[in-house]
């Protein structure tokens, strides 16, 4: 089986599984999950460092370091706003 | 054992906690954890990628890391609560620019190599998701911000002309596709040579950028939430189009979890509005505002001033709250806590009723009034409140108007069959508005000159402190 083919198995799958497992999130969490789901979008973090790490021109070092940079706001902004955010929900 | 294996199995680890992560997140009592929980789960997968690539330059990586996180962590310590939408947006266009940075990156490094076409066609797909994403995005952002009218922008030939784009974006990711084969296009499909990739990769870009701003410009502010958690999906969806790219799973898996989280909120700002998607993206909704709010103004309404109001609410039972929009612009949910606090030291029952789509993104007025202390088991939902109004003295709208409309019940109405808080069940509503200038949806409000109706004017965080005093003195 191709690299390909393993990927969109991996893709359909890992799709259904998020779905069932945030398919009954209540209202009031509906920005905490969408800034901490944000949050881990910046996972392309990973093929930044990749291939910024193996960069042997000029163009896919530029283009690697936009990418490093761009994606760790994204993580590191977008797990810490949702901590902050969940810090103020409590019941009283 | 091969250090590569090694690396797979945390990643898989890293994996595992991302899902478990993401279904803390979705539950109060363990959400904290469930963030704590995925963030260890991306540092484990970042950390295994350095120890398992091998890294040329560590000081170029380091220092980018570091950039990124300064400004990441300033941002979300500095920002206040009310701009949350705008910084979520942001943060949705950078994960989509970070992706299309990175395909962009492979698309360089292997230009003219002939990779095949599968790594052509994912190449392809994740610069297009991630640069319609990051433009896309920045414009939300705008909006949002203030920088971009809110209003839907719209001009003639405006769906034809993003057809056109949409199929000329395609036709040249075809041609890129078809080029990573390394064999020449047939003459009939493109006038193309493999080294011309690099104009065409430009044009793709560029391409895509301008097709995220057109997508998004014609949205007006109030479909806003559909909107940022459609491109959170957007943002998903391009890290795991560059897993493909790069034949790395854990890409796949998180970016698809992400997809998946963006699109279920999607569909439920949908039904909370009783839209189709489509309507949403093309209906540029509430650009005939103006010839209907002419009407408004010529039937009397019953104005009440601070005192008169906080009569009311101080001798009721029972005071649902139901905030909307103006609530946030005002950043008068301090103010409004302390009405409610005043209230319920007097014995009066207070609850707040929050419409899903209230505000600018999903769970806006949750988000806005856990920042002023409210209690989350206080805050309930349609269904919830509405099964209550019957029994409530009286309710309190502050900035809301169009989930309070009684012209959702009204076939004919452009806001018809949305689901709507039926405010006028309860024996007194007062409406706490600047003036009685339609909502986003461009129509009158029938409430505002019904017999129980009071309509409080003025600016929402003045006149809740002046609610402040006379509720206390009352």
């Amino acid at each position: 089986m191709g690299e390909l083919l393993i990927g969109l198995y991996v893709f359909v799958l890992a799709t259904l599984a998020g779905r069932e497992v945030i398919s009954k999130v209540p209202p009031t969490l509906h920005t905490p999950l969408m800034s901490g789901a944000n949050a881990i979008s910046g996972i392309a973090i990973i093929g930044a460092l990749v291939v910024t790490g193996a960069a042997d021109t000029p163009w896919v070092k530029v283009l690697g370091i936009a990418g490093i940079v761009m994606a760790t706001i994204n993580v590191v902004g977008g797990f810490m706003v949702t901590d902050r955010m969940l810090q103020m929900f409590r019941k009283r | 054992m091969d250090t590569s294996i090694i690396a797979q199995i945390a990643y898989l680890v890293s994996a595992i906690l991302f899902v478990s992560g993401i279904k803390q997140l979705s539950s109060p009592a363990t959400a904290r954890s469930g963030n704590v929980r995925a963030s260890v789960a991306m540092l484990l997968a970042i950390v295994v990628t350095l120890l398992d690539n091998r890294i040329l330059d560590w000081t170029t990586v380091a220092a980018s890391v570091i950039a990124g996180a300064v400004v990441g962590g300033v941002l979300a310590r500095k920002i206040e609560m009310t701009a949350m939408p705008q910084l979520v947006a942001v943060f949705n266009g950078f994960g989509g620019g970070a992706s299309a940075a990175v395909a962009a990156a492979e698309f360089v490094r292997l230009e003219g190599s002939g990779p095949g076409l599968g790594t052509g066609v994912t190449i392809v797909l994740s610069t297009l998701i991630g640069a319609v994403t990051f433009s896309g995005s920045l414009i939300a952002f705008g909006k949002l911000q203030g920088i971009v009218t809110g209003k839907p922008v719209t001009f003639p030939l405006q769906k034809i002309l993003n057809a056109l784009l949409f199929l000329g974006v395609l036709w040249v990711g075809a041609l890129l596709a078809h080029a990573g084969m390394g064999t020449a296009a047939p003459s009939w499909f493109a006038p193309i040579h493999t080294d011309m990739n690099h104009a065409f990769f430009l044009a793709l870009v560029a391409g895509a950028l301008i097709l995220g701003v057109l997508l998004v410009i014609p949205i007006g502010g109030a479909d806003m939430p559909v909107v940022v958690s459609l491109l959170n999906s957007y943002s998903g969806l391009a890290a795991a189009a560059t897993g493909f790219v790069l034949g790395n799973m854990m890409l796949i898996i998180a970016g698809s979890l992400v997809g998946a989280a963006g699109l279920i909120l999607t569909q439920l700002m949908c039904k909370a509005m009783n839209r189709s998607l489509g309507n949403v993206a093309f209906g540029a909704f509430g650009t005939d505002g103006p010839a209907l709010a002419a009407k408004t103004g010529e039937r009397p309404v019953r104005d009440v001033d601070a005192e008169q109001a906080a009569m009311v609410l101080a001798y009721a039972g029972s005071v649902a709250v139901v905030p909307g929009y103006g609530l946030a612009v005002a950043q008068a949910q301090h103010e409004l806590k302390k009405v409610c606090d005043l209230l319920e030291e007097r014995g009066v029952r207070v609850r707040f009723g929050v419409h899903p789509v209230a505000g600018r993104m999903p769970g806006h007025m949750n988000v806005l009034l856990a920042e002023a202390d409210v209690s989350y088991d206080k805050l309930l939902d349609l269904d919830d409140i509405n099964a209550e109004f019957d029994t409530t003295d009286v309710v309190l709208i502050v900035g809301a108007n169009d989930v309070v409309n009684p012209a959702a019940h009204d076939p004919d109405s452009v806001i018809a069959g949305m689901p709507i808080l039926d405010v006028d069940r309860a024996r007194t509503v007062i409406v706490m508005k600047r003036s009685l200038s339609p909502g986003f949806a461009g129509i009158d409000n029938d409430l505002f000159y019904m017999e129980n109706t009071l309509m409080f004017f003025g600016d929402a965080r003045q006149q809740m402190s002046e609610l402040v005093k006379e509720v206390r003195e009352a």
